[in-house]
């Protein structure tokens, strides 16, 4: 899919004379079904790979542990590693012993789903992390709100709105003060940064990766010039340590992502705590 | 396309804030497809494989525990009964050896008595022996000395109760003799 993108860079590049940087736009690709803009919208690439991590998901989990051996193939202890990652790590360390068994399936879609989303970036081809589109990071992050928001008023009832707006041990004239930032910052801004905190470090990286293709083709073969053909290279390589640290990247926002959402539900459950 | 992408970007850049809702929709709705198959099937799979392990593996050590309880109980029994039949047989030893000393002392006692009894028995039948001996050789050697003398002297010593005297003198002058010589031996 980046043939059509890049090829379009190439001829605004001819046509006005010089290198012009990839733009935010580029990020979106051309649908792929195009009829179906009648309804609203094409069918994009972003929603094809949305839809390919949840098969993609759900058949290596259910391979590798379709035979729940007690003595695990390679196979199945990789994806018992990863379970029990979410499981102890994200679930049991922050929800504590008490309540985490009915939220470690949340936390494994969200770890997972939020992984695979980001790691199609890095997939020759794919290079497309779902979540450098804004929509489905407002689509998790505004699940994972509701859930949270939910599950505190159904614990703590009404009580749940002065526990998370009044904050406890503060001189009584400041309240007017802190309780509408605690509002502001607890229920509007949490959700958008958790949204945004995903989404902007996904699009850095994937206008990296862009730029670093786009300017590599432009100086090797728009330009003429032994000079223009090396810097060329020059920025091919200097783009596999880049790719290297976006796979970081990846897997790290995917973690910080799942992280929050354990923090945000045990924020909800243990609300008096806080 | 191309065409497109040279408009889209004439028309300025996409706000990348804003969301397409499809996208959103998509995401959404495979978010939660993927949330009810992990709820349903793989999650509760992956709990169970890590249950069974679990099972398998305490299960294992219990039984390995219990082995070991029983094997401790029959070596302390074993040990008990070992303990027992060294007293039993040591018992048994001191009662032989008992029993014997009885038995030995008994037959001693009773081979002394016989030994005893024998010797007396033997005893009394010599001298009962030599007593009618003595008599018979009292009468005999008289008779004979008489015939002898007789013989020899003729018939003067016919008269009985001088006869009868010269031999009583003799036998009594013998014993004396005979004493004088056992005294001497």
């Amino acid at each position: 899919m980046r043939g059509p993108a890049l090829s379009s860079l190439a001829l605004r590049a001819a046509e006005e004379g010089g290198f012009q940087p990839p733009t935010i736009s580029e990020t979106h690709l051309p649908e792929i079904f195009p009829w179906m803009a009648e309804w609203g919208t094409g069918f994009g690439k972003n929603m094809l790979m949305a839809l390919l991590a949840v098969l993609l998901i759900i058949a290596l989990f259910s391979f590798a542990i379709r035979k729940q051996a007690l003595v695990p193939s390679r196979t199945q202890w990789i994806a018992e590693s990863g379970y029990a990652f979410v499981r102890n790590t994200l679930g049991r360390d922050i929800l504590g012993e008490k309540h985490f068994r009915p939220w470690v399936p949340l936390l494994f879609t969200v770890f997972f789903f939020v992984l695979f989303n980001n790691i199609f970036g890095a997939i020759p081809f794919l290079q497309l992390p779902t979540f450098s589109h804004a929509g489905p990071a407002y689509a998790m992050a505004g699940m994972i709100w509701l859930t949270w928001v939910v599950l505190g008023f159904r614990m703590h009832g009404a009580k749940y709105l002065k526990l998370v707006t009044v904050p406890s041990g503060v001189p009584k004239y400041l309240l007017p003060l802190l309780v509408p930032l605690e509002f502001l910052s607890n229920f509007i801004i949490r959700p958008v940064t958790h949204s945004l905190r995903l989404m902007a470090v996904m699009l850095a990286g994937h206008i990296i990766v862009m730029l670093a293709g786009s300017a590599a083709e432009y100086l090797i073969v728009q330009q003429e010039g032994i000079a223009n053909t090396g810097l060329g290279v020059l920025i091919l390589l200097g783009s596999i340590p880049l790719y290297f640290l976006e796979l970081v990247m990846m897997v790290l926002q995917a973690f910080v992502f799942a992280l929050l959402t354990a923090i945000y539900i045990q924020g909800s459950i243990e609300a008096e705590a806080h | 396309m191309i065409s497109a992408s040279l408009i889209q970007a004439a028309e300025g850049d996409a706000n990348p804030l804003a969301p397409n809702p499809w996208e959103l929709l998509v995401a959404a709705l495979g978010f939660l497809v993927l949330l009810f198959v992990v709820i349903k099937w793989i999650a509760p799979k992956f709990e169970q494989a890590y249950q069974n392990r679990v099972e398998a593996i305490e299960g294992g050590i219990n039984q390995a525990e219990e082995a070991k309880a029983e094997a401790e109980a029959l070596k302390a029994e074993y040990q008990k009964q070992l303990a027992e039949s060294r007293a039993e047989a040591s018992r048994i030893r001191d009662e032989a050896r008992a029993e014997a000393g009885q038995i030995v002392a008994e037959a001693q006692e009773k081979a002394a008595a016989e030994a005893s009894r024998i010797r007396e028995q033997a005893q009394a039948q010599i001298q009962a022996e030599r007593a009618a001996a003595a008599a018979q050789l009292k009468t005999d050697v008289g008779s004979l000395a008489t015939d002898l003398a007789s013989k020899i002297i003729g018939e003067a010593l016919e008269d009985d109760a001088r006869s009868q005297r010269v031999v009583d003198r003799f036998l009594a002058d013998l014993d004396a003799e005979q004493q004088t010589q056992g005294a001497a031996q």
